[in-house]
């Protein structure tokens, strides 16, 4: 059975035939395109909120981040969580009522969010590894409605209402997120520094024993890897940095609900890293961005946004598995 | 009057008969996933919405043709099986030399289409069905008043669930699905035509979704919702059960669906998790499910 994640085997498999030299020089080529799409990215999304309404991009950076870290776990250990969105909403919750409730400070706030969602990973992931392939992606599923139920229940959250009007708060103290461009940029910086994690876990000797374990499972096992924990590990760093994205989520909209826990959301942060490319950098952030501008737009006309959706899934299903900048890297690779 | 650890004995027997009767629902749809995932290996997150076309059609059917519930029972379940089966064909199909998983991915889009459509025409309000004019009324059983419909319901749902049972172990055609599971290209040298076995099983399954949800319609309202909101249970269901396995389906549906009815008792708070935990207790003691095999 192949393995979800192995774009990176039906890439190898194609340049097999090719001189090693000429691979190796290709992906330092590859690489040196990274970097240069790093940079404009990054001078791009500098420049962007004095042109386009900085809650919109605002939003895509927190989907594009929560898509980043999920494709940690699928593009690179190639485990299919269903569930993703107990950690995303989760960590809303908790960084929601933090602000509100407790009075912190937004970054304590933030971070508080993230922990939570870590801890909760440790959790599911822990009773979730023991099984594989569809199993696993079925009991995230499960064990993810049982907390969106917890949320549902919980005196803190307000059932149905969420937690409304949360503060943004003051910047450690002294800068006011209260104005948009203060806002955005916080927005950014987060979304800079959770990317940067996934790229350092990713490019990690930890990394490589993921990718390791993706290919072939049992061959890592009788390398002597203790699997079960990178895989754990793995799980518990997605939902964190997954936890850090929905934190920030809701200190831009200043609201928690139930949408971001519950399972149709797991089911889009999936669609965004299939339509972006799984296993690819940059991948999930660009099918995030896709996803989100056409939510936004759809959601002004006559269309349902879940057909279209759910077209887009089974085109990506059927037609390009690589995504679309899994598909541009192949291209370049010829 | 009879009490029972503090709970009047009418009330206790009452959420049991209700558990026994979402436990007929549950049993239908896990029997169903159990039956695709066994030969197709695949997780059918369209179930929920070809339950959901099930109730639709018979509502359809009854609007626009004026046709009454017992026609319906046969006729919705053979439409979505039709249309089930020309779904496999030309799409799902390309998906089984893949990671299985995909076959999931693919499923899921399937079931945003579906109810995504059947929301924007029929919006999110339930629609009413009516009771069979011959299943009118109840029964008083001395603790409790019984709709008739009900135990028709929950006889019937026994009824299906052993029928396909002893399809599924006894005939040869449940002979030639079993070896199927094992061995496809063997048994594609045998001369049955595997293809078509694929097909006809994934109609088989869709249609007892379907079923299930025309004998849901007199009961739960006919929404493009209810697919969404029970689905994520049968899937618990499924795994606690032990995925693929016909009588671990069947059994922890209705046991499931029980326990559910008597969470509602003694601690209603929890009743809308108790499966969930169930799961995650069966998880830990037996990863593979109470019935499965360790895969």
């Amino acid at each position: 059975m192949a393995s979800l994640g192995d774009t990176g085997t039906i890439r190898a498999r194609n340049t097999g035939t090719e001189a090693l030299a000429g691979k190796v020089s290709a992906q330092r080529r590859l690489g040196w395109i990274g970097i240069a799409v790093a940079v404009i990215a990054l001078a791009g999304l500098i420049a962007v909120p004095f042109f386009v309404y900085p809650v919109f991009i605002m939003k895509v950076l927190c989907f594009a981040l929560f898509a980043v870290a999920f494709n940690l776990l699928l593009g690179y250990v190639g485990l299919l969580s269903f569930g993703h969105a107990a950690f995303f909403g989760g960590a809303a919750y908790f960084t929601a009522h933090a602000a509100k409730v407790w009075g912190w400070e937004p970054l304590s706030a933030i971070l508080l969010g993230a922990a939570g969602a870590g801890l909760m990973g440790l959790i599911i992931g822990a009773l979730a590894i023991r099984r594989q392939g569809i199993y696993f992606a079925m009991v995230t599923l499960a064990l993810s409605q049982m907390v969106f139920f917890i949320f549902l229940q919980a005196p803190f959250t307000h059932g149905e209402d969420g937690i409304q009007g949360v503060p943004r708060g003051h910047l450690l103290g002294f800068i006011d997120l209260g104005q948009p461009l203060n806002m955005y940029y916080f927005v950014l910086a987060v979304f800079v520094a959770g990317f940067f994690a996934v790229w350092r876990i990713v490019n990690s000797p930890f990394g490589h024993v993921l990718k390791a374990i993706r290919e072939n499972e049992n061959r890592a096992i009788s390398l002597g890897y203790r699997v079960e924990r990178y895989k754990l590990g793995a799980f518990v760093m997605s939902a964190a940095i997954a936890g850090l994205a929905g934190s920030t989520k809701a200190l831009v909209f200043q609201i928690a609900t139930l949408t971001d826990v519950a399972w149709q959301m797991s089911g889009e942060v999936v669609l965004m890293t299939l339509l972006g490319g799984m296993g690819t950098i940059f991948g999930p952030a660009v099918g995030a961005a896709l996803v989100v501008t056409m939510q936004n737009y759809f959601a002004t006309s006559d269309i349902p946004v879940t057909v279209i959706i759910g077209v887009i899934f089974i085109l990506c299903v059927l037609l390009f598995r690589r995504g679309i900048v899994g598909e541009a890297i192949r291209l370049m690779k010829r | 009057m009879t009490m029972i650890f503090g709970i009047p004995l009418p009330a206790l027997l009452g959420q049991l008969l209700i558990g026994f009767i979402n436990g007929s629902f549950y049993a239908l749809l896990s029997l169903g996933l159990a039956v695709i995932f066994g030969l197709l290996r695949v997780i059918n997150f369209a179930h929920g919405a070809q339950y959901m076309l099930g109730a639709f059609t018979a509502y359809l059917i009854l609007q626009y043709a004026g046709l009454g519930f017992w026609p319906t029972l046969i006729l919705a379940p053979v439409i979505v099986g039709i249309l089930s089966a020309v779904i496999e064909r030309t799409m799902l199909s390309r998906l089984y030399d893949l990671d299985h998983l995909y076959g999931l991915l693919f499923t899921f889009g399937l079931a945003l289409i579906i109810e995504g459509t059947f929301r924007y025409y029929f919006g999110a309000a339930g629609q009413p069905y009516p009771t069979p004019p011959l299943l009118d009324g109840g029964t008083n059983l001395g603790f409790m008043f019984l709709p008739n419909y009900r135990g028709f319901v929950v006889v019937a749902s026994l009824a299906v669930c052993l029928a396909t049972w002893l399809l599924i172990e006894k005939t040869r055609l449940g002979a030639y699905l079993r070896a199927a599971t094992e061995n496809p290209q063997l048994v594609q040298a045998f001369g049955v035509n595997v293809p078509l076995l694929l097909t006809l099983t994934y109609a088989l399954g869709a249609g007892l979704a379907a079923l299930a949800g025309v004998l849901a319609a007199p009961i739960y309202q006919v929404s493009p919702l209810m697919g969404t909101n029970i689905i994520i249970i049968v899937f618990a269901v499924v795994v606690i059960g032990g995925m693929g396995s016909i009588l671990g389906a069947i059994i922890s549906g209705y046991a499931l669906g029980i326990l559910e009815g008597l969470t509602k008792v003694f601690y209603p708070e929890a009743s809308n998790i108790v499966v969930f935990v169930i799961m995650a207790i069966v998880l830990m003691v037996r990863p593979a499910g109470l019935f499965g095999k360790e895969a």
